[in-house]
């Protein structure tokens, strides 16, 4: 099985929550698909890490050769060429590695290299496999890195943990795809409400059965808790404003491994999505 | 000198965005003749400030007047050598006027660019 832990914007708490429930597990593998600032791996300090090299083909072209001809740059749909001077200029960024300008280019001016954009480390600690997607800085995509990232999961048995990069783009596409199950992670400000509304619009959007941890919990009014309760969204569970809690996971410790009531507090979220999943599962069955 | 401006579907004014403006205005402020060409990167995926920038550098402009612009049509217009000036007024003729008597300012509002599916 595998739950995507996934958030608006970064420090609700999503970390504190994937980390948490992958240790919970008996035998679980915590996957960082943020791969702009993975940090899950600062919390298990995993050993035995062995890494990945992630590449993508990127044209290079040859300006002797050019003709001019512009084909390449009329072709390319994703815009990643330009035509200024009359030659063509690579918006590497942009570039998808499709081939197709290397192909159609009638000078064979354009030939396609190999650029490492990242890497996949794997590790261990403890119980957990821990898989995590590094993106070189600069890069506009992680989209590849996070494929690779997937490719080790699969690799891999146990109960998957996916934590996913903040917002809404490709790149959390990308992360909750295989996911059986998401996890929405919440804060209760007006702020917070707003980027719950941008997932719980992704997530719908993709078919995913879901459900929302509202963290830093207080007595105060929780705009996010009432957003729940009007679209009637599952609620996991609740997690209170813990100094506490703050305080470990800005040692880099896990609470589960410090505090027993910790430990049966995420165990028992654990149980909730596991049952929910299934719960889930069987109503699209029935569909 | 042939110069550029988006602008929006009054065909009026100016456009606050560059690479999604539905029009470009080109202007030749040496006839004063004006055209207007369809931006056709409203409708693409990714990749539109390149795209909405190469249609302007297809003109033959010298110049840009625009309220702002993405770090990657910035770099296109640098490397055509096409210069970019802020504009202040939403009217056209003001803007034009303005740049004609030499009083816009150079281009600072360059905002990074999102990449092809939207922002974060
Ligand atoms: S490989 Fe494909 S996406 Fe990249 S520049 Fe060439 S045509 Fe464009
Ligand atoms: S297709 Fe080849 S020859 Fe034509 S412009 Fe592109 S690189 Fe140059």
């Amino acid at each position: 099985m595998k739950i995507a832990v996934l958030s608006g914007k970064g420090g609700t708490g999503k970390t504190l929550v994937a980390v948490n429930l992958a240790d919970v597990a008996t035998n679980s593998v915590y996957t960082d698909c943020d791969v702009e600032e993975p940090n899950g791996h600062l919390f298990f300090k995993p050993t035995e890490i062995s890494y990945q090299p992630v590449s993508m083909s990127i044209p290079t072209i040859d300006n002797n050769l050019c003709s001019g001809c512009r084909i390449c740059v009329d072709f390319c749909r994703f815009n990643a060429l330009a035509f200024i001077a009359g030659k063509p200029v690579l918006f590497e960024d942009l570039c998808h590695s499709c081939g197709g300008c290397a192909m159609l280019c009638p000078k064979s001016a354009i030939t396609e290299k190999q650029n490492t954009i990242g890497k996949v480390m794997t590790g261990n600690s403890q119980n957990v496999t821990i898989i995590t997607g590094i993106l070189n800085t600069g890069r506009a995509s992680g989209v590849p890195v996070i494929r690779e990232v997937m490719r080790c999961l699969n690799n891999k048995t146990g109960l998957a943990v996916i934590d996913c990069p903040p917002g809404s783009a490709c790149v959390v596409m990308e992360s909750i795809k295989d996911a059986d199950y998401c996890v929405l992670v919440a804060e209760p400000t007006i702020f917070g409400l707003h980027n719950l509304q941008m997932v719980t619009e992704l997530v719908q959007l993709f078919h995913k059965p879901f459900g929302v941890v509202l963290n830093k919990c207080t007595a105060e009014a929780n705009p996010s808790e009432s957003y729940c309760k009007n679209k009637k969204l599952t609620i996991l569970a609740r997690i209170p404003f813990d100094k506490e809690l703050g305080e470990i996971s800005s040692n880099g410790e896990i609470a589960v491994r410090c505090k027993p009531a910790w430990h049966e507090f995420f165990l028992k979220l654990l149980d909730i999505i596991i049952k929910e999943a299934g719960y889930e599962a069987d109503t699209h069955n029935q569909r | 000198m042939k110069i550029a401006i988006p602008i929006d579907e009054s065909k009026t004014n100016v456009c606050p965005s560059f690479g999604r403006a539905l029009y470009f205005l080109i202007a030749d402020t040496d006839t004063g003749e004006n055209t207007i060409i369809d931006n056709p990167a409203t409708s693409s995926a990714g990749g539109a400030g390149i795209k909405a920038a190469q249609t302007v550098i297809d003109q033959n402009v010298k110049a840009l007047l625009t309220p702002r612009c993405g770090q990657n049509a910035a770099e296109v217009f640098a490397a055509a050598g096409i210069t970019l000036y802020q504009t202040v007024s939403e009217s056209i003729d003001d803007t034009i006027a303005a740049f004609q008597k030499g009083k816009l300012a150079a281009l600072q509002n360059i905002h990074p660019g999102f990449h092809g599916h939207g922002g974060k």
